[in-house]
């Protein structure tokens, strides 16, 4: 029965969705948008169910003093200080005691994670989340320079929000991305090599495509390089990737095919 | 010699970033021009815009993460700056989690910039005060991009029953008579991963709408199929894509900035790959000669 449900489920409403995808009528339109509903709904518990299983394993790392350590408090106050700055934001440009508010609710989070590690000595860091708690609940409920926000426009304006997004989220992420230059020219001094027919052809494809970027070629130079990195982007790159594209589409209609039939049973966590 | 290029091919690898970094910040420091020539599937995006009458919608799907920053968000900052110029309207969604972010960064810039009385292309634009609900509507973030692309097909309230600032649709007035994607004049997704997938097999097959791509670099020869298929109409490739379009509106920005480094990191990269290669032959040469000894 445990086995037999699930599956049924999966081809019943696998059915349904082929189905109602080449039946535009009402009611079947009705019945797809109710179960994207139930998709976001599911989707909730997901995101709730990460942050909580972000947050044991930040707790097991701190316990079993794993590798970096040290970064699972650094790890949980950006968690919850980000979601701290979307749901709160000040009224006007007085702080208040604003900064004090959210010192506390992190610091309320740290001990928590603290008393969770600790193998002895419990009290102290519970009595201290507990004082934390008490000082941030006492803020929340006096001080009326800053309030609640969820979803409106006061809240997604918190200039502590935009402020931690734009002058730390957006350079942390940019730069590390741009570190990508340095590992892929490392890479192509390395790897980049003319080893046999197939890698010299590969080779020279390259290095023509990333040549017809080159501005400074005399104009029949550069036509004639531009018509090559055409001819080879259009034809030998668009029929690999046309091939790519119709196995993968292939690929994915067997494997839901396997999972609406229940062949492939992987996602009931057996295979 | 032949210990020269012994000691190439063994060439530590923090010696290779550091001679790039040293280019990468010549370059940026240099003051010159790196002359940019459109290609056609760029060309194609910026025709399409500039020949919609004022009032059309255009929408703008901001799909990316602060990691793909220095390619897309130069596009985003060249087409709203064009189709507001244009007395266009832009509806936005952001499909990627950090993406509603990079919407509101782009938008407070570009509302900025709208202020001032500018010429592009010869002409003159008044400055002028862009106004959120008229000139644009942001429909903000929202889990799970197959499902959001799907039901804005059929209505825009369906995924996103008010905007991001928690205004409702029905009551802002550039959504008045606005239902789906037959009322926007196309569809420009500027993504940094494979929410492009979706755009097209959930959103451009379903619903035929125009649809215009800005990619990463990396992404761009993956897309070029749709291009010949007719799906997508144009495509603007990495920072060059971004440095052609502002070519073509004529608003030099971060792209025609960042190609000045973009290009010479190429090339450093290009010689690399040269003298890897004679390094490689050179000391085949030497294992060939040796065991015939």
């Amino acid at each position: 029965m445990k086995r037999q449900v699930p599956l049924v489920l999966v081809l019943l409403f696998g059915l349904f969705m082929i189905f109602q995808y080449f039946v535009p009528h009402e009611s079947s339109e009705w019945v797809y948008e109710f179960l994207l509903d139930w998709i976001y709904i599911i989707g909730i518990f997901a995101l709730a169910l990460g942050i909580w299983s972000l947050y044991v394993v930040s707790v097991d790392k701190v316990k079993t003093r794993k590798h970096d350590w040290g970064y699972s408090y650094v790890t949980l106050a950006g968690l919850f200080g980000m979601i701290l700055f979307g749901f709160t934001a000040r009224h006007g440009d007085e702080w208040g005691w604003y900064l004090i508010f959210v010192a506390c609710v992190l610091l309320t989070v740290i001990m928590s994670v603290q008393a969770m590690a600790a193998r002895i000595n419990k009290g102290l860091p519970l009595g201290l989340a507990g004082l934390f708690l008490l000082g941030a609940v006492l803020i929340a409920v006096f001080d009326d320079t800053w309030s609640f926000y969820f979803y409106t426009q006061e809240g997604l304006q918190s200039t502590m929000f935009r402020a931690f997004f734009d002058y730390i989220m957006m350079p942390i992420l940019a730069t590390i991305f741009s570190l990508l230059a340095f590992f892929i020219a490392s890479a192509a001094y390395r790897a980049f090599r003319a080893r046999n027919l197939l890698a010299s052809l590969l080779l020279i494809a390259a290095l023509i495509v990333m040549m017809r970027f080159f501005p400074y070629f005399g104009e029949n130079v550069g036509e004639f390089i531009a018509r090559v990195s055409s001819w080879l982007m259009n034809v030998p790159n668009l029929a690999a990737q046309r091939a790519i594209i119709i196995g993968v589409g292939l690929g994915i209609v067997a494997t839901a095919l396997k999972v609406i039939l229940g062949i492939e049973r992987g996602y009931m966590g057996k295979g | 010699m032949i210990n020269f290029f012994d000691r190439l091919m063994r060439l530590d690898r923090r010696w290779i970033f550091l001679f790039l970094i040293v280019v990468c910040i010549i370059a940026y420091v240099s003051d010159f021009d790196v002359p940019i020539m459109p290609e056609r599937e760029v060309e194609t995006i910026y025709e399409f815009v500039d020949s919609l009458p004022p009032g059309e919608i255009v929408m703008i799907a901001i799909d990316y993460d602060p990691n793909n920053l220095a390619e897309l968000h130069p596009m985003t900052y060249a087409i709203v700056e064009q189709c507001w110029r244009k007395n266009l309207k832009v509806l936005i969604t952001s499909l990627s989690q950090n993406g509603p972010g990079m919407a509101d960064e782009a938008l407070r810039s570009i509302t900025d910039s709208l202020a001032e009385t500018k010429t592009y292309n010869g002409q003159v634009y008044e400055g002028r005060e862009v106004v959120n609900g008229v000139d644009y509507c942001f429909l903000g973030y929202k889990p799970y991009f197959a499902l959001v692309i799907l039901g804005m097909g059929q209505n825009f309230r369906l995924p996103f029953p008010e905007d991001y600032y928690g205004t409702p649709l029905d009551s802002i007035p550039m959504m008045q008579g606005v239902l789906n994607y037959d009322d926007v004049a196309c569809v420009i997704d500027l993504s940094g991963g494979n929410i492009t997938d979706y755009w097209i097999s959930y959103g451009q097959n379903r619903f035929n709408f125009p649809l215009a791509l800005g990619l990463t670099g990396v992404m761009t020869a993956q897309y070029y199929p749709y291009l010949g298929s007719g799906q997508v109409f144009g495509i603007m490739g990495g920072l060059l894509g971004a440095a052609q379009y502002e070519k073509l509106v004529d608003n030099a920005g971060l792209a025609r900035d960042g190609m000045r480094v973009q290009l010479p990191a190429h090339i450093v990269i290009i010689l690399f790959i040269l003298v890897g290669n004679i390094g490689f032959f050179v000391d085949r040469r030497n294992r060939h000669r040796a065991e015939g000894r």
